[in-house]
């Protein structure tokens, strides 16, 4: 069962002070860009796991425990977020 | 905190709570909280709910389909009462939102309850007194599962077509099934927004690429069985 970044929302808001839905992340796999909303999202792990929307390869990783949470962002090579005007 | 002060059924399975929620900052349609519970021996679920309502102070509304294994929706729909409270976190999210400054016409497709961020994009129209063409493509099983069934009327600027599922009322000309190419035709270029089912919003999405409609302009947001 996949859902998509929107379902990451409020997980990565907790951790950074902007909308990261928002933002255009590069596949550090096929370099496709586009935001991060459209990440395929497996979320039935222990934590979820992120794909790129395009080749299919893991851009995020997103584990919650009790007291802290970890992020791997090593499939994205960048993130260009949009400051707020 | 949020504290409930009213419930309303809208479907057999739907319910729309209105909560009070002390310092909120308003939000954009389309946006959604994460509603957490926490049992008396620490455990914690959380999930993720649209927005229904147009921004209007401090009052929000969530409207919730119950899943039928959910560990969270069948509290929410069955068992929180008014005055109960529960812990809220958002607005969140600012992909699948539309701004009342966007004057491009847009086409909302929901899939069942995938309606919900779609209506608060329409109620939030509405009470911007916003010209903007709206078009509602709304796929839903029977006429008794619609969402909003007394307030989905067609207004000026506002057209809105029903897609059933399963059963079709008397009088229906399209025949019950699923999501075909004919019943998303016809629409100018627009800002495309479609809500639902993983596999509703594929299919969807994929129409309209086909249709000739820019896959830039197309949002998507999906929900499923985890959300429940």
């Amino acid at each position: 069962m996949t859902l998509d970044g929107n379902a990451l929302a409020g997980s990565l808001r907790e951790i950074f002070a902007v909308d990261l839905t928002a933002a255009l992340g590069t596949c550090a796999h096929c370099r496709a860009r586009g935001p991060l909303a459209e990440v395929v999202v497996y979320a039935d792990a222990p934590g979820s796991v992120g794909r790129c929307a395009h080749c299919g390869e893991v851009v995020l990783r997103l584990v919650h425990g009790p007291d802290r949470v970890w992020l791997d962002l090593h499939g994205l090579l960048s993130i260009e977020i949009r400051l707020p005007a | 905190m949020a504290t409930l002060q009213e419930r309303r059924a809208e479907s057999p399975s739907a319910v729309t709570l209105v909560l009070d929620v002390p310092g909120w900052p308003g939000h954009l349609p389309g946006q959604h909280v994460d509603v957490r519970l926490t049992a008396e021996d620490g455990y914690r679920a959380q999930r993720s709910y649209s927005i229904a309502s147009a921004p209007a102070g401090e009052r929000v509304e969530l409207t919730v389909q119950r899943v039928a294994d959910g560990e969270v929706s069948p509290y929410l729909v069955d068992v929180l009462e008014a005055g109960d409270q529960v812990e809220l976190r958002g607005p969140v999210g600012g992909w699948f939102v539309w701004r009342p400054q966007d004057t491009e016409p847009v086409l909302l497709v929901a899939g069942g309850s995938g309606l919900v961020p779609l209506m608060a994009m329409i109620r939030t129209r509405r009470a911007e007194h916003a010209a903007t063409p709206f078009r509602l493509r709304y796929s839903v099983r029977t006429s008794a599962d619609r969402l909003y069934a007394d307030e989905l009327e067609p207004a000026p600027g506002l057209e809105i077509t029903h897609l059933y599922t399963r059963v079709a009322p008397p009088g229906e000309p399209r025949p019950p099934g699923r999501l075909t190419r004919a019943d998303l035709a016809g629409v100018p270029p627009s800002d495309c927004f479609v809500c639902g089912p993983t596999g509703f919003v594929e299919a969807a999405a994929d129409l309209l690429v086909d249709l000739g409609h820019d896959p830039a302009r197309i949002r998507t947001e999906r929900f499923g069985p985890t959300g429940g």
